[in-house]
């Protein structure tokens, strides 16, 4: 299978050399291939399922809580700006 | 060369609950001190765990049934991956294949149905400032319940558009889930524009949609809503009319520019690869549920409208302007049951607070009938009554009348103080008038 690893890795932000590209193409392949083996389990009678673990209905009332407060929020951040994150400017036109 | 143009709508309503989607912080976030309402959740640091709030899906739910939609007897949350600084984790968590609501429908006045696609459960991102080299963020929003309701491309004027817009907002209110400002940033709007070309004028190709559609973000007023769709539909055919096709891309509307501006360098990476949300169960409803949701709906202003033209006999005019927010309403019913005991009736009371403009906040019910009454005996005489006892003091005082005629202007004040004893109580406003036109 031919995988697009330039559109992957943007999509998973990661910058990429030429020859890290060309790495990367081979192992993903490679793993892909690897589940194709599922494909050999009779799954006709299965339900499809995206949870395991039979909860349902699992939610919390509305209630507001103590937040963190903005030292803590912002204490592991290398750059701030008088109370906010601070990151490179986003282009937006 | 004759278009159509072809509209749908995805709106963002914010919901005001107490708390986040799915985590404890507050959600009231507006003007705030930065970044004072997060935890692990909302900033979406590793290993924290989130929990839908309750009372957001219920309220999700409600504005489904409000758009008379169907609700899902099974649904979940999934992953929708993109990188941006106002999305902490890399990914929001919304719904994809199983909202909570679809296929829904809504009437405009002028009898045409809007197709309601889905409403579905989402986070809103963190808020961003850009400010020269930088852009600083507060995750004070990241979190906060936003319901999104998608349209089917059914609308045709921006016109159309407005008028579905106000009635959303009028929906949400009447519900009491979201303020739904658009200035504030609780109701946001994009709509998704694009024109088909007319063979003849009557053709009808309704399957027959565009090969491109233009989103169109930034819209945050209603007056801006009609002039970016018109910008959009000018330059459009403008593009058209060369031949060609336009970009399929998302713009942003520049108020100061009074454009669209193309807003493609986001849009490169629209590959959300969407996955069940596998931290957070999914949501099964019973049916007994959902008619539990059905019972318990309030009455929306559509019904609430026919009612009061039907049991108070207003006229539509009046029973709009009474029913566009719910406060209203119930405060022009109670006065409507203050005012029986006054025999003050229900046109009365709707003349008073349309044309008075009432500060229904400050002034109760009990006590604008109050008012009513008072007005009334004061000021609103009889005109044939009147105008009898006047002909009546006329005939009994000529020399008055003759005096007043020859000139001896203050002969007036004389018979309308006659005039006056039948009606202690009256406007000597009026009766003055209407003396001085009998002596005319």
């Amino acid at each position: 299978m031919k995988i697009n690893v330039p559109h992957v890795a943007k999509l998973a932000n990661l910058p990429l050399k030429p020859e890290e590209e060309r790495k990367f193409e081979k192992q993903l392949s490679e793993i892909l291939n690897y589940f194709e083996k599922l494909k050999e389990v009779d799954t006709k009678n299965v339900e499809t399922t995206s949870q395991v673990t039979g909860l349902e209905n699992v939610t919390r009332e509305d209630k507001a809580i103590n937040s963190l407060t903005q030292e803590e929020a912002l204490s592991n951040t290398k750059s701030q700006h008088n109370g906010f994150f601070k990151v490179k400017a986003i282009l937006e036109d | 060369m004759i278009y159509k143009t072809v509209i749908g709508l995805e709106v963002h309503v914010e919901l005001k609950t107490k708390s986040k989607m799915f985590c404890g912080c507050s959600a009231d976030y507006f003007g705030k001190k930065p970044n004072a309402h997060t935890c692990p959740v909302c900033l979406g640091l590793p290993g924290a765990l989130p929990v839908p709030n309750k009372t957001a899906i219920d309220w999700c739910i409600m504005i489904g049934l409000a758009l008379n939609c169907k609700i899902a007897n099974f649904s979940k949350f999934d992953r929708k991956n993109y990188f941006y600084p106002d999305l902490p984790k890399g990914y929001q968590i919304s719904q994809y294949d199983q909202p909570f609501c679809q296929k829904g429908v809504i009437a405009l006045s002028n009898g045409k149905k809007i197709g309601i696609t889905r409403v579905h459960m989402e986070e809103d991102t963190a808020k961003l400032t850009h400010q020269g080299d930088d852009s600083l963020i507060d995750f004070n929003r990241s979190g906060v319940p936003l319901v999104e309701i998608v349209t089917e491309p059914d609308f045709e004027t921006a016109k159309e558009v407005v008028e579905y817009l106000k009635k959303l907002q009028q929906i949400v209110r009447y519900l009491g889930v979201s303020n739904a400002d658009m200035e504030e940033g609780n109701m946001r709007l994009e709509p998704n524009i694009s024109l088909r070309e007319l063979k003849t004028q009557n053709s009808k190709l309704k399957s027959e949609l565009p090969n491109y559609k233009v989103e169109v973000k930034n819209i945050n007023s209603f007056r801006f809503v009609e002039k970016a769709i018109e910008y959009e539909i000018k330059r459009q055919t403008e593009i058209l009319n060369v031949g060609k096709t336009p970009v399929q891309e998302t713009r942003g509307w520049n108020e100061d520019k009074q454009k669209t501006v193309s807003q493609r360098i986001k849009e490169e990476a629209n590959d959300y690869r969407y996955f069940p949300e596998p931290d957070i169960p999914p949501i099964r409803l019973s049916e007994f549920q959902i008619s539990n949701f059905k019972s318990q709906m309030p009455e929306l202003p559509d019904l609430k409208l026919v009612r009061f033209t039907k049991n108070y006999g207003l006229p539509r005019y009046d029973a709009e302007i009474l029913t566009r927010e719910k406060e209203l309403s119930n405060y022009f019913e109670e006065a409507v049951r203050a005012g029986k005991t006054f025999e003050v009736n229900a046109k009365q009371i709707t003349n008073v607070i349309i044309n008075k403009k009432i500060d229904i906040e400050n002034i109760m019910p009990a006590e604008l009938i109050k008012c009513i009454v008072i007005s009334k005996k004061i000021n609103i005489l009889d005109n044939k009554k009147l105008s009898e006892i006047i002909n009546k003091v006329i005939n009994e005082n000529p020399k008055a009348v003759n005096d007043y005629k020859t000139g001896k202007v203050q002969a007036i004040g004389f018979l309308l103080g006659k005039a006056k004893q039948h009606f202690p109580k009256g406007d000597a406003n009026q009766i003055k008038i209407a003396l001085e036109m009998k002596l005319k």
